[in-house]
């Protein structure tokens, strides 16, 4: 055996698997709805769309036990901070869901009052195009940033194991 | 907050001095007051807002002095509703709601000062959604206006499209055929029951009554999926445009309504089922929250609020659109103005919605869907192919859009939430120069204090669930 090889072994790959796995299918979001693009989140967790079969039915209004912060819609120049602040209070491993044209680049308002784009605030994992995206859209997003996770690293969002 | 304490303790005013409460006109400023006064009814004299407007360095007016105007201009604040303390300022607590609550509807923010469980103030603080849709709106021309307001009160979609474009058709002095009227009247109806029950659920869901929220998601769905068949999308459908809809309505529409009635109609029923007799439900919401007809009217609150408080006002009867007053519907009217006659006023506008969507459906007239004056919409698309005038109308309203005669003009609409009004300022051009909302949300919001003072803290969610606010429409 020739020291400490950087590439991962049997008992770490094995080991990512499983929690990868973990974490992939008890995905909680934080509630963090805005405007239009809250109620088809709403509406993606109500019972036509039924989030629960991904393992994500509950959304805690609680950032400290969330996992994925969907921001959904628009985030005006004075929510940015709030917004902020809320991810700065989730708990790692943590992740981003940038859902609908607004959130991810300011969409149609292209003016003074809006962040053009809510990546200029937190790292997102995820966009999601539409306005709003419908709850096939969003859940199809989730399936994508699930799928990532599953085959990911098992990292911190500042790269840390 | 020493200065919150400062004018608690002095009271400043009383009810002579409230906005509204005048016995008096003040002296000072007339000049200043009377422009005023024709930039709000707008048709007297053309354009004085220079002089209305232009003031030169925000200095302090010398009317700061009258303490009705200064609690107008927000300098002063209004204590009516601060009740003696009766404990020491100390033992006062300030909770923060919000902006990130999930029973705030949105990204409103309560600033609560409460003594043991008993709220003593009351202060909403907004602006956190504030997009700046009036300032976009003059950068956008009539024909993508309805793009734009959509999106401020995305519950009721349709309402802000039919308050724009019936504002600027009032502006073109345009006639809508009758049947893109008829075709208004029924996506707005529809837009009021998919509101109602989205209202029904997040209520049920506020105070506890989980499955209400469950059953009205799943009653609103089948309206969104016949408002997605129609315009192609869920939300924010820009259907509705200037000069009638952007599309007729699809095939085999009349089998879609007629289920859809039937299936909220069975769901309504289950919903009063569910609650009418529910002993948590009932002492959540009787007595709370309660508003007098006065307080309505001060504080400008329109719709079902003010119409759980015995007002009979509802401004499809009052100031009809789009020829409503051809369909038979009652206005129902509460007595107590509290959470639960909100709630049963609520239940029963669906009711009449339904009834004013089935009248709709056995008349509908036959005809053009939109206004065939070629200024104003775009013509069939294969005429494009046969003639040059044709084309000419196109590239010119999809690169300039249509100019629209100089003036000013006010038209509102009865939204779920109360008078959703729209004031348009053209200067002939074929972009608004100025687009103003009046927000029923905004005044629901306003009138929050009112409700929850000296009620208990767990009451504030029944509250504020029940005055409906859209935030997109506060903050706009």
């Amino acid at each position: 055996m020739a020291g400490i090889s950087s590439e991962p072994g049997f008992l770490m790959t094995t080991l990512e698997k499983g929690v990868n796995w973990a974490r992939t299918n008890s995905m909680w979001p934080a509630s963090f709805g805005l405007a239009c693009c809250a109620i088809e989140m709403m509406g993606t967790g109500a019972a036509h769309n039924d989030l629960a079969r991904f393992g994500m039915e509950i959304f805690r209004a609680s950032p400290r036990q969330a996992d994925l912060m969907i921001v959904a819609g628009r985030v005006s120049q004075k929510m940015a901070p709030v917004l902020r602040h809320v991810y700065d209070q989730m708990a790692e491993p943590k992740w981003v869901l940038s859902m609908g044209a607004c959130a991810s680049t300011g969409g149609m308002f292209n003016n003074y009052a809006l962040v053009q784009g809510v990546d200029q605030v937190v790292p997102v994992d995820m966009y999601v195009p539409g306005c709003p995206p419908g709850p096939q859209s969003l859940m199809h997003g989730i399936l994508s940033l699930q799928k990532m996770i599953m085959d990911g690293e098992i990292r911190n969002s500042t790269g840390v194991f | 907050m020493s200065d919150t304490t400062d004018t608690a303790s002095e009271p400043t005013a009383d009810m002579d001095t409230v906005p509204g409460h005048e016995p008096e006109a003040p002296s000072v400023a007339d000049a200043r007051r009377e422009a005023h006064d024709i930039w709000v009814s707008g048709t007297e004299e053309r354009f004085p807002f220079s002089t209305a407007t232009n003031e030169g360095a925000q200095e302090m007016l010398p009317e700061a002095d009258d303490p009705g105007a200064a609690m107008q201009a927000g300098i002063a604040v209004d204590d009516d509703y601060t009740s003696e303390p009766t404990v020491e300022p100390e033992e006062r607590q300030i909770i923060n709601m919000g902006p990130q609550h999930p029973s705030t509807h949105g990204v409103l923010r309560l600033h609560l000062e409460i003594e043991g469980e008993t709220i003593r103030r009351v202060k909403p603080i907004i602006g956190y959604l504030h997009t700046g849709m009036e300032k976009t709106a003059e950068t956008l021309t009539y024909a993508q206006g309805a793009t734009n307001v959509t999106r401020m009160d995305y519950l009721a979609p349709f309402h802000n499209e039919l308050a724009f474009s019936l504002t600027v058709e009032q502006l073109l002095g345009l006639e809508v055929p009758e049947r893109a009227s008829a075709i208004r009247v029924l996506m707005t109806e529809l837009n009021r029951v998919s509101s109602h029950l989205l209202w029904a659920a997040t209520q049920g869901m506020d105070i506890g009554a989980l499955s209400m929220m469950i059953y009205g998601w799943r009653e609103r769905e089948t309206c969104l999926d016949f408002f997605e068949k129609t315009t192609g999308l869920r939300m924010n459908h820009n259907y509705i445009r200037v000069g009638g809809v952007a599309a007729d309505l699809p095939d085999g529409w009349e089998d879609d309504v007629a289920s859809l009635i039937a299936t909220i109609t069975v769901g309504i029923d289950e919903y009063e089922e569910l609650l009418n007799d529910n002993p948590i439900f009932i002492d959540r919401t009787m007595g709370v929250g309660v508003m007098t007809p006065e307080e309505c009217k001060q504080y400008g609150v329109t719709g079902p609020m003010a119409r759980a408080s015995g007002l009979n006002w509802d401004l499809r009867k009052t100031n009809p659109y789009c020829g409503i007053e051809q369909y038979e519907f009652d206005v129902p009217t509460g007595l107590h103005g509290d959470v639960f006659d909100r709630y049963i006023v609520r239940m029963e506008e669906m009711r009449q919605s339904l009834r004013i969507v089935q009248q709709v459906m056995d008349t509908m007239p036959s005809g053009d869907y939109r206004s065939e004056d070629r200024k104003v919409t775009p013509p069939p698309r294969k005429r494009i192919d046969e003639s040059m005038e044709a084309l000419i109308h196109h590239f010119k309203l999809f690169t300039e859009g249509f100019r629209v005669p100089e003036g000013a003009a006010y038209q509102s609409v009865e939204g779920p939430r109360g008078e959703l009004g729209c004031y348009l300022v053209s200067k002939g051009g074929a972009r608004p120069w100025r687009m103003h909302w009046r927000a029923p949300s905004f005044a629901a919001v306003q009138a929050l204090p009112v409700m929850m003072t000296d009620s208990l803290l767990a009451d504030v969610v029944a509250s504020l669930a029940s005055a409906d606010p859209v935030l997109g429409d506060v903050d706009r």
